[in-house]
């Protein structure tokens, strides 16, 4: 068996080269199209990961609008306008359900106005340090290690914030409530810190070296220099890295759900407890009855929270591409 | 002549104070964000050194979870970030070489990918467990189950295989965007020699630029599983259990994980007092391990700086 078909290869191999090279060479062209198919196929994925969600949390959330069945416990209205009795509450599991949204996105936006109003200073001045004062062998040690930061699971975040700082801040601002907006905003701020800071640092190196040279040339000192000509040319890539880290605060769920507390109350106290949008998605959706009410309401939240950080991210980033074509055009 | 002399150097003083105290100001800042890391790291190595023992490594929970150890959880996140890298670095590694090395640069479809990268990046993680659930879960598991198992509940439920897939989403843009970079990193030179020696495109791409990039695909699929598996959100509904009293063998198995077991003691237990250093316990581990990954590739990436051929 073995002996004919080397033989049969042998006889090939000599009498028939030239039809063997057009074959040889028609098979690599095969595999390579074929091959290229693949890549090309793989590389539609990310379109259709980002297609497939778009898809059915809007196809969960639909219903909401369109079912006579869903309208009976509530109405797309009620989840701005409160009820008669109900008032701006949040109160999906009781006798009369109550499915005020306003109190969840109030929390929402309490809690990440406190975590950029402690991360936008500390990030953007550390950013210049590292970009302006640290030697360059400074730099190459800070900037990994504030950006390890963003490496901790955000569990463990939430977890220290619940045990240390919320003791903190009771002892510092003698807070009402244990967990409370302040706590979750300056654990989110954890989470902000490392996304302004690389993102402030890149716009700063990116400003170049000759508009400081110039500056200082015309008498301006180095802190002159830095606060009127170099953090005012790196602005918008300032600004972009706040918008950006707004969204990754609105998008954050495990910081706030254990830091926070989580009493949906439409409340302006920064010391008492709050529930953000996210954390209320995380902590309903395992209790409620597939295709229900409450379900289709708490997919809606998904679809708006998706939404909101879909246009912050896409400022964001048009704002510092706009800032890259700036600089680059002064160069 | 003096009075002039005095008012110079008070100002040249004035000067000098502005830029100094600005210089205190930004290293202040600076200190203070890296005291935050340094903070958590220490409160949690502390409250969690004298819990993690073999022991707490190697058995179960007990009581309620009110004792024991960690195993599960442990075997979970490592079952479930495996199955995430088995999905995320091929499609991440060919969506990279795509983008590199066969699409035009300005075409519309590679335009769209790295859109829809940059927005899968975006997408918060609980829109992720949402997704996941209403997806994976519901339809295509729910799906299989009609039409292979008659119905009866087989995927059609959460589970370690659509946790892995939800999470292996999640992380894509981790992996295209490093082994990107790692890709163009790849100086053109090898290319051009490649192809003049006679070889195809794909032979360019599978010998030369994939080994020579090995360092990158290596660093992203690290930076990947160091997110995967502190990600609790996604998962939360797509797969990850309370309590699993079997380590998953099948695809279709319930999972325990090391973060959201961090969660569920800290927030469902019976006894906070009691099951507090199991809390730091879990921490550390999940800390240790995502701390020690992510090292591990900021070393590789500054190692992968260095030209291996001398080009620059």
């Amino acid at each position: 068996m073995a002996a004919t078909s080397l033989t049969k290869i042998e006889s090939r191999g000599t009498r028939e080269e030239p039809t063997i090279a057009v074959s040889l060479r028609r098979r690599t062209r095969w595999s390579e199209a074929i091959a290229e198919g693949v890549i090309k196929a793989t590389a539609l994925v990310s379109i259709l990961s980002v297609a497939l969600i778009i898809a059915f949390i809007t196809k969960e959330a639909l219903p909401l609008l369109l079912s006579a069945d869903v309208h009976r416990e509530v109405t797309p209205l009620d989840l701005l306008v409160p009820r008669s009795s109900g008032g701006f509450v949040w109160q999906p599991v009781s006798a009369v359900p109550k499915y005020n949204v306003l109190p969840l996105f109030a929390g929402t936006l309490k809690v990440s106005f406190i975590a950029l109003a402690v991360a936008i200073p500390l990030s953007v001045l550390a950013a210049l340090y590292v970009s302006d004062f640290a030697t360059r062998r400074l730099r190459e040690t800070l900037k990994p290690i504030i950006e390890l930061l963003a490496g901790v699971p955000s569990v463990v975040v939430g977890f220290f914030a619940l045990v240390v700082l919320s003791t903190w801040v009771q002892r510092v601002f003698g807070t009402e409530h244990r967990l409370n907006a302040v706590v979750a905003g300056l654990g989110l701020s954890f989470a902000v810190c490392p996304i302004v800071f690389s993102i402030s640092e890149d716009a700063l190196r990116a400003v170049p070296a000759s508009y400081r040279a110039a500056a200082q040339a015309l008498g301006a000192t180095r802190s002159q220099a830095l606060l009127r000509v170099v953090i005012p040319a790196a602005m918008p890539g300032i600004a972009g890295a706040v918008v950006l880290g707004f969204g990754r605060a609105v998008g954050e769920t495990m910081i706030v759900l254990l830091a926070s507390g989580n009493a949906a109350l439409l409340d302006v106290r920064w010391g008492h407890s709050t529930r953000t949008v996210t954390a209320t998605i995380a902590q309903e959706l395992g209790e409620v009855v597939t295709g229900g009410p409450h379900y289709r309401v708490l997919y809606a939240l998904g679809a708006l929270l998706f939404l909101a950080t879909l246009v912050i991210n896409i400022l964001g980033e048009a704002v510092i591409q706009r800032m890259r074509g700036t600089v680059r055009a002064t160069r | 002549m003096s009075a002039p002399l005095e008012e110079l150097s008070t100002r040249s003083q004035q000067r000098h104070y502005g830029d100094r105290s600005l210089h205190l100001l930004s290293a202040a800042a600076t200190a203070l964000i890296v005291l935050m890391l340094a903070g958590i790291l220490l409160d949690i190595a502390c409250g969690g050194a004298g819990v993690v023992s073999w022991q707490f490594l190697s058995t179960y929970p007990r009581r309620g979870m009110t004792e024991g150890g960690i195993l599960p959880a442990i075997f979970g996140t490592a079952a479930l970030t495996l199955l995430m890298t088995v999905a995320a670095i091929p499609a991440g590694v060919a969506t990279a070489v795509y983008l590199t090395e066969y699409a035009s640069p300005r075409g519309a479809v590679a335009r769209l990918v790295r859109v829809c990268i940059a927005n899968l990046a975006g997408i918060p993680s609980i829109v992720f467990g949402l997704f996941g659930l209403g997806f994976f879960v519901t339809t295509l598991g729910g799906g299989i189950d009609r039409l292979a198992y008659e119905g009866k509940v087989t995927y059609g439920q959460p589970c370690l295989v659509w946790a892995a897939l939800t999470l292996a989403m999640l992380t894509l843009p981790v992996v295209v965007v490093t082994t990107e970079d790692a890709l163009r990193a790849v100086p053109r030179d090898l290319r051009e020699a490649s192809t003049a020696l006679g070889a195809t495109r794909l032979q360019t791409v599978l010998r030369v630029i994939l080994p020579e990039a090995r360092g990158g695909i290596l660093t992203g699929g690290i930076l990947a599983v160091s997110r995967g598996a502190g990600e609790v959100a996604p998962i939360m509904f797509t797969g990850v259990a309370y309590f699993a009293r079997d380590l998953p063998t099948h695809l279709n198995d319930p999972f325990m994980s090391l973060g959201y077991h961090a969660y569920v003691l800290a927030t469902q237990s019976p006894d906070v007092d009691r099951t507090k250093p199991l809390l730091y316990g879990t921490a550390l581990v999940l800390l240790g391990v995502t701390f020690a990954l992510n090292i591990v590739a900021i070393a590789l990436r500054a190692r992968s700086r260095r030209p291996s051929f001398g080009h620059t």
